[in-house]
């Protein structure tokens, strides 16, 4: 199999998983959730590191620390905010009397 | 580092990110689920340092990025008010995007001549979509934080306006996929982030958060693209995981409001202008005062309250609880009735509650708790508006028709606490003020609900 085919099977078997693992989520945590999601989708940064790593003119630089930057606050941001969501959720179970 | 070494750690934060998806769709798993998740995100970012063949030539400035990075974004995510935080996710997704553009730019550019056709398509992908997620993520940002209209914004033309920009979007990709270039990519990237611009202004505020959960499904797929060019497995697993997961998201918050996706995004259009229907008449409403409902609630055997956005703004729900906890220490049950679009963004309420340490066996469900109304003494309605309109039910000609709505007048009484008579975030008239057993409780909603408490004898 060559590599772009590779890469192909890959992004189709992780659509099917994609759609399964949300399948059966309920209302309440749909905020949650697109945030989470939206943290995850911040691994971009790991691509921002690679392209700023092997940069080969002043250009390329400054756009891809531009875009480690922009990933960072994606990533850091996005995780920590999901955090404070669901730590007032797991409260609640407490405090159920 | 060992190339196989490399791919299977790489493989690890995939999983990672597949097992914090799977424990966010579920309430006592979803913490742990959230933290696997940035364990992988961690995983994947400290690994690509060891890529095998990379050079360490800027390694101090890719640090002092990341640190500046995190020193924006944490405080920014712990100090936002929970009031406040769609806007905030519809930011990080933005800034997301733009990321996932300005990386394959700059690959495209390292990459020169030497392209293949697969990896420039997965380009021009990249920079198109991710450019619309940028700037259509400001918009909503913007529209969320009131900083301009949350009315849809529609313009004389705007639909040839529209049709333009993206036949213009279209016109460059083909230009970048045929000849290649720098300049027709940046061209093509303009054209993009104004179209994402067009493309979210006539979207109406209800329906801003179908929009970002949109917008974020599409970062993933960038992110996906991305992850084709650079030939990175993580980035093609993670950001499709997010693109198909967001895709189903989109559709139940679409389903929860009762939207179709294309009438969503593309009302504007079609839509009529509004018609005011009766805004000009004077119709009589009656007003209550606090001692009256405390009376009311003092006499009560079942109550239920309403909640929507306006009482997280008043910050009433600390003492909407207290008023919960007094009733039901007299005997009295009360339940709190969500709908599924209270708040800002499907969920938001449940959010906003739980921060107000409101016990969850007493939160229920629109579905759980319409069958409940007939039997119900008072309902209290604090800061809600449009999801309590039966216009959406009886007005086939309303901008909500359709919409499912608490049906909260079929309750002995209902009590609405309101600032003014002003039309909710869909800026629709609300018949309900009007009906026989409906009392306003004019001012600002914590002060209302203190008077209330102050009545009820302990």
């Amino acid at each position: 199999m060559s590599n772009g085919l590779a890469l192909l099977s890959i992004f189709v078997l992780s659509v099917f998983v994609g759609f399964e693992v949300v399948a059966k989520v309920s209302t309440t945590l749909h905020t949650p959730l697109m945030s989470g999601a939206n943290a995850i989708h911040g691994i971009i940064l790991v691509g921002a590191i690679a392209v700023a790593n092997n940069a080969t003119s002043n250009l390329q630089l400054i756009l891809s620390i531009l875009a480690v930057v922009l990933a960072t606050i994606n990533m850091v941001g996005g995780f920590v905010v999901t955090d404070r969501m669901l730590e007032m959720f797991k409260g609640k179970k407490k405090e159920v009397k | 580092m060992n190339r196989n070494l490399y791919d299977l750690l790489g493989l690890v934060a995939a999983i990672c990110f597949i097992m914090a998806l799977k424990g966010l769709s579920s309430p006592k798993s979803a913490r742990r689920g959230n933290i696997i998740g940035a364990i992988g995100a961690t995983l994947g970012t400290v690994l690509v340092f060891w890529a095998p063949g990379s050079s360490h030539k800027h390694l101090s400035l890719i640090l002092g990025a990341i640190a500046f990075g995190v020193l924006v974004g944490v405080p920014a995510a712990r100090r936002i008010q929970m009031t406040q935080m769609p806007q905030l996710v519809a930011l990080f997704n933005g800034v997301g995007g733009g990321a996932a553009a300005l990386v394959s730019t700059v690959e495209y550019l390292k990459l020169g001549n030497g392209a293949t056709t697969a990896e420039i398509l997965a380009t021009v992908f990249t920079v198109v979509v991710g450019c619309i997620s940028f700037s259509g993520s400001i918009i909503t940002f913007l529209k969320l934080q009131e900083l301009m209209t949350t009315r849809p914004v529609v313009f004389p033309g705007g639909r040839f306006v529209i049709a333009a920009t993206l036949a213009g979007v279209v016109g460059t990709a083909g230009w970048v996929i045929n000849s290649g270039g720098t300049s027709p990519l940046l061209i093509m990237g303009g054209l993009s982030l104004a179209f994402g611009v067009l493309f979210v202004l006539p979207v109406g505020g209800a329906d801003v958060p179908i929009v970002i959960s949109l917008l974020n499904a599409f970062t993933g797929l960038t992110v996906a693209a991305s992850g084709y060019v650079l030939q990175a497995t993580l980035l093609i697993v993670a950001g499709t995981l997010v693109g198909a997961s967001g895709t189903i998201l989109t559709r139940l918050m679409a389903a929860a409001m009762g939207r179709s996706l294309f009438g969503t995004l593309f009302g504007a259009f079609t839509a009529k202008p509004q018609e005011s229907s009766g805004a000009a008449e004077v119709r009589p409403v009656k007003s209550g005062s606090a001692d009256d409902v405390a009376i009311l609630l003092n006499y009560a055997q079942r109550v239920v309250i309403v909640p929507g956005f306006g009482l997280a703004v008043a910050q009433a729900q600390h003492t909407v609880r207290e008023l919960a906890d007094l009733l039901s220490g007299k005997g009295i049950d009360v339940a709190y009735g969500i709908h599924p679009v209270a708040g800002r963004m499907p969920g938001h309420m449940n959010v906003l509650l739980a921060e107000a340490k409101v016990p969850y066996d007493i939160v229920m469900e629109m579905d759980e708790i319409n069958a409940d109304f007939p039997n119900t003494d008072a309902v209290l309605v604090v800061g809600a508006n449009d999801i309590v309109n039966p216009s959406a039910q009886d007005d086939p000609n309303s901008p909500i028709a359709g919409m499912p709505v608490l049906e909260v007048w079929k309750a002995k009484t209902v009590v609405v606490f309101k600032r003014s008579m002003a039309t909710g975030y869909a800026g629709v008239d609300n018949p309900l003020f009007f009906k026989e057993n409906t009392r306003m409780l004019f001012g600002d909603a914590k002060k209302s609900v203190d008077d209330i408490l102050a009545h009820i004898p302990a």
